[in-house]
């Protein structure tokens, strides 16, 4: 009874004949288990001891990964796209035969999945770039990635398309808004979330959207494509370095904080609405740069009652230059802890305030704790989200590590991509059910 | 007609669908009851991807081009669907509930439990799942159960989540309330096995009856759903969606042998005429010139909403379209439901049934005319509709006429409540299925199988024994009933009158009064399970004696409907002690002189006057108790 994953087999087992396709194990079956998807489609799964299995066919199906590939569609429009993908969710199909998870995409499959790329596009590039869950991007990936997206940019494409895991899409979006400088046209990071092999994703409107950043955009920013409610009405574009993750698994999981989408694309209509006439506008291709040094010396810590003010310490004897804190309200830690980021700031390692309540904006002077935290250094974050600060002092101290510490502050305060939002009017306020 | 089935080589396989009770859904913690009108909610709309791979065989790009763009609405009901039913969160842990129930049904049927189960995703993209798919999971196979007529075997026994339930559709949408969604189901399919209408009807009863003693199940209206595999020699086999009724599945059966039949006449009778379908041409012409002053409404109307008359030829077809498949539907009949699945037309109108809705005998001839027909030999087919709809309706008729040299298409059909079938969809091609990846693969343990051992619904020898041993009845009664479908109406009544009418009374009612008035030629399909539920109130608040239920029975079959049993309870209500005492007195009063002259009559004159009085009202021993003590207390006096 040797058979591997791909061969036809028959099993019998207490008197009941079962045929069917041995398929590769996952993780969490039993080690006597043999899976076998049977005719019928449904997969069951048998414990071998007494059973008797015989192969009827070797190798019927294949198991094995393509590798990442470079793909070219040509279609009537006139658009010159360019499609990264970084791996997640959007990306990923599930084999039918196998039922294996593939998270590739070729051009031919994304066409299928969005018709209107064949008339909107004259060339499609589609390549994989990484094949990554995006909770294991890191800052050296975000060098990587802005490189090939400023790479296609200088080229004269109409616009960078990037697939993307929605976990961690923030960070990456704020890695690229500070280091592709003057954009002639606007970056597009989209995700699902709802796997594009499912009839139900959300990939599809996402996409379809994205386009129409492409041709309709006035601005030339890096931007979020996802959806804006549970039903498929509508997509927001959202300003790259002032959007968040906010739920779990929703559709419109991704919400602009502090500040209104760049845009909505209505659906069916496909009407692309400027909603936010605060925007970077495009720049001429001549005077686009590329700044992509991060540092990794830079963590983001969140403060909690307890908190033990040596891990401050611990954090700068490992040779941390900046530490951006996620403070309690108004952008407060305990007073005992204000020694330890005094003790930082001598060191020459970056202190950054944000606030835990996302929403809102820090202010240091209305209590005598944050009082304190500025006279020992603290830079406060104004409204930024916390993970935005976090890549913006990473950028900060990577690409411009010839600066002083002063310097570096001074840049930091300043606002670069609208990551700053200085007004904050009533409506930026979500409202939650309350009952009625 | 008498049909020899063996002959015909009939065989059928039953898929019964069953709603568990369970506390919450399969994959989340939503309760299983259905929302009601007056449930506020909220509508969410979405659109599903549809990607041709993923549609069944037959004529893919028509069906692709049809569902893509559709509009789904979904109706949220407050309390009867989550995240998990609107797709907007991963299911939970499958409900351990639901499959120790269907573990200890898998071994009620004799059945294998798998070692490890997986959930599947089967694709179905009518809108009626959010996620595009059905969650579905093989938990047992290779049972069977015992029949008179031989094993039937059991090819799967599957759980999974109940489909959404459809509200409203119309152009361009469709609408869906998510309460449904979820529940679990228990999906028990046949091997083709059975081989007579009255065999399907007995197994689907008696699997009914072992889903409904495992007292895990759902009852009523929807709970249940029967669906059927029907094929004969030289036929196909056909799937048959919705058979609400167990009663209709004979029905349905009979009929669908009986269109199978004719479908097969009628490829005789082409071949006989030197047709061949290669030789049929697909033509549509706009006839709309023919009826620009017709007297016909229908066609009135349909043009002045822009409509115009298409027109479909078929050469050497005459007659063959009002040649009656199934009772009252037509072989034309069969290619307007084509219509009506494809075009979204209304139907269609076909030279055979003409003259007919207000369309002359002229412009049937004008038509044969301008399609450059012979009326003798041909026919055609007509539709109302605006061009893009007239071309996908008449290219599907055109595609079922060709199929008719073949027989009998592979279809799936819905069953209509009168038992004849409509078509509704292609058969899917190879399900389309792949795992659930949200849901880590369970293992049937030792500890649940044993858990599951609890759960076993009792044989129906165990059913008679306790019918005999806890319900008091008589054998020959018991025995009746666990081979009736009424034992359903008796296990409901004794469930809610139990402990006020003793459950012997509930089976005479079911088991002698009421066969009893059917050979009478009552029909007793009237006396509901609703209107024995007042009677047996009445009988258990004391309101009314048990006497009197069989003549309460027949009075409301005999008023046909003029009388509510709610009126013939009251009028039926018993008679106090003390007004019984009272017509004895008056009765012995009455009848003085004859009571003193005959002492040893005197017991039976009053008692028979009493009773023509009273019968019904209060029970006859009552009545000759007080009689007798009333008689003797006047005797003594005298």
């Amino acid at each position: 009874m040797r058979f591997k994953p791909g061969d036809r087999v028959r099993v019998v087992k207490d008197d009941v004949v079962y045929e069917g396709i041995v398929l590769p194990k996952t993780e969490f079956s039993s080690e006597d288990i043999i899976m076998l998807k049977l005719d019928n489609g449904y997969n069951v799964g048998l414990s071998v001891e007494d059973a008797q299995v015989e192969v009827l066919n070797e190798n019927v199906v294949s198991f094995e990964f393509e590798e990442p590939s470079q793909t070219f569609f040509r279609g009537g429009g006139n658009l010159r796209i360019s499609f990264l993908s970084t791996g997640g969710t959007i990306v990923s199909k599930v084999d039918y035969e196998t039922g294996a998870v593939k998270p590739a995409i070729t051009a031919a499959e994304l066409v299928d999945m969005v018709p209107d790329f064949k008339n909107q596009v004259s060339e499609l590039e589609v390549l994989e770039v990484y094949r990554l869950f995006s909770e294991d991007l890191t800052p050296k990936i975000w060098e990587e990635l802005s490189f090939e997206v400023a790479k296609r940019v200088k080229s004269g494409v109409d616009g960078v398309l990037i697939a993307h895991g929605t976990d961690t899409m923030t960070y990456t979006a704020a890695a690229l808004a500070f280091s592709l400088r003057n954009l002639p046209i606007p970056i597009v990071i989209v995700g699902a979330q709802r796997s594009s092999d499912r009839p139900s994703t959300d990939a599809v409107l996402n996409l379809k959207a994205s386009l129409k950043v492409f041709t309709e955009a006035p601005f030339g920013e890096v931007v979020v494509s996802m959806h804006g409610h549970t039903s498929d009405e509508y997509v927001l574009i959202h300003r790259g370095v002032k959007v968040r993750k906010m739920h779990s698994s929703r559709r419109d999981a991704f919400q602009s904080i502090n500040d209104v989408p760049l845009a909505k694309v209505v659906f069916p209509s496909m009407e692309f609405k400027l909603i936010n006439d605060r925007y970077i506008p495009r720049a001429r291709l001549e005077d686009f740069e590329l700044i992509n040094r991060f540092s990794d010396e830079v963590a983001l810590i969140k403060f909690y009652p307890g908190f033990e003010c040596d891990l401050i310490d611990g954090l700068i004897d490992k040779g941390y230059k900046g530490l951006v804190f996620e403070g309690t309200g108004l952008g407060h830690v305990r007073n005992a802890c204000v020694d330890n980021i005094a003790r930082a700031s001598e060191l020459g390692v970056l202190t950054v305030m944000t606030t835990q309540t996302l929403f809102g904006r820090v202010n240091l002077n209305v209590y005598s704790t944050g009082r304190r935290l500025i006279k020992a250094g603290v830079i406060p974050a104004e409204d930024m989200l916390p993970e935005v600060a976090f890549v913006k002092l990473s950028w900060l101290l990577g690409s411009y590590n010839h600066l002083s510490v002063d310097e570096i502050k001074r840049l930091f305060l300043r606002n670069l991509v609208n990551e700053i939002n200085y007004r904050h009017e009533d409506f930026i306020y979500p409202r939650w059910y309350h009952g009625d | 007609m008498e049909i020899n089935y063996e002959e015909l080589g009939l065989k059928v396989g039953l898929e019964i669908h069953q709603q568990l009770a369970t506390k919450g859904k399969l994959f989340c913690s939503c309760s299983t009851s259905l929302a009601s009108e007056s449930t506020p909610k909220v509508e969410v709309s979405r659109y599903l991807r549809v990607a041709k791979s993923e549609i069944g065989e037959v004529d893919p790009a028509a069906l692709y081009e049809m569902l893509k763009g559709r509009k789904i609405i979904y109706e949220v009901p407050r309390g009867h669907a989550c995240l998990v039913e609107l797709d907007e969160e991963p299911p939970h842990p499958i409900n351990m509930e639901a499959v120790l129930i269907t573990l200890g049904i898998v071994k009620a049927l004799n059945a294998k439990p798998v070692d490890e189960v997986y959930v599947m995703r089967k694709i179905v993209i009518d809108g009626s799942n959010t996620s595009g798919f059905q969650r579905t999971a093989v938990v047992g196979v290779g049972g069977f159960i015992e029949d008179e007529n031989g094993r039937v075997g059991i090819q799967t026994i599957c759980l999974e989540e109940d489909a959404a339930r459809k509200v409203d559709e119309g152009k361009g949408y469709v609408k869906y309330n998510l309460d449904r969604l979820g529940i679990p189901l228990v999906e028990i399919s046949t091997a083709p096995d059975i081989k007579s209408p009255e065999q399907a009807l007995r197994v689907a009863f008696k699997l009914g009856l072992l889903l409904r003693l495992t007292g895990k199940v759902k009852r009523g209206i929807g709970t249940i759903r029967q669906d059927l595999n029907v094929s004969i020699k030289g036929g196909s086999k056909i799937e048959i969606k919705g058979v609400s009724k167990l009663e209709l599945i004979p029905k349905v059966i009979e009929y669908e042998v009986m269109r199978q039949l004719k479908l097969l006449e009628i490829r005789d009778e082409l071949i006989k005429r030197g047709l061949s379908s290669e030789e049929l041409t697909y033509v549509v012409k706009d006839v709309t010139q023919v009826f620009v002053n017709t007297k016909s409404n229908l066609v009135r109307n349909a043009l002045s909403k822009g409509l115009k008359v298409y027109a479909l030829p078929l050469k050497g077809f005459n007659g063959i379209l009002k040649v009656e498949v199934q009772p009252g539907r037509r072989f034309g009949t069969e290619l307007s439901d084509y219509a009506k699945a494809w075009g979204g037309v209304g139907g269609i109108i076909h030279s055979d049934e003409l003259p007919a809705y207000g369309i002359s005998a002229e412009e049937k001839l004008n038509v044969f005319k301008v399609l450059n027909l012979d009326e003798s030999r041909d026919a055609y087919v007509l539709t109302l509709a605006d061009d893009e709809s007239a071309e996908r309706a008449l290219q599907a008729v055109f595609e079922r006429v060709k199929n008719a040299f073949v027989g009998v298409p592979k279809e799936t059909r819905a069953a209509n409540p009168d038992g004849t079938t409509k078509y509704m969809r292609p058969q899917p091609g190879a399900s389309r299925m792949y795992p659930e990846t949200d849901i880590p693969p369970l293992r049937i343990s030792e500890e649940l199988l044993k858990e599951a051992e609890k759960l076993k619904p009792p044989t129906p020898d165990e059913l008679l024994s306790r019918l005999v041993k806890e319900h008091n009845l008589p054998k020959p009664i018991a025995e009746a009933l666990v081979r009736d479908p009424l034992i359903h109406t008796y296990l409901n009544l004794v469930e809610s009158f139990g402990r006020s009418v003793a459950p012997h009374v509930i089976a005479s009612t079911l088991m002698i009064h009421l066969k009893g008035l059917k050979s009478q030629g009552f029909d007793v399909s009237l006396i509901t399970e609703e209107v024995l539920e007042k009677v047996f109130e009445g009988v258990g608040s004391g309101l009314i004696s048990k006497d009197s239920i069989p003549e309460i029975l027949k009075e409301y079959l005999s008023s046909k409907g003029s009388k509510s049993v709610e009126e013939l309870v009251k009028a039926y209500a018993v008679l106090r002690r003390e007004d019984l005492e009272k017509i004895v007195d008056e009765v012995i009063e009455r009848n003085r002189e004859s009571i003193l002259a005959k002492e040893s009559k005197a017991f039976n004159i009053v008692m028979g006057e009493v009773m023509r009085v009273v019968r019904g009202k209060i029970d006859g021993k009552i009545v000759a108790d007080v009689v007798r003590e009333k008689l003797s207390a006047y005797l003594k006096k005298k």
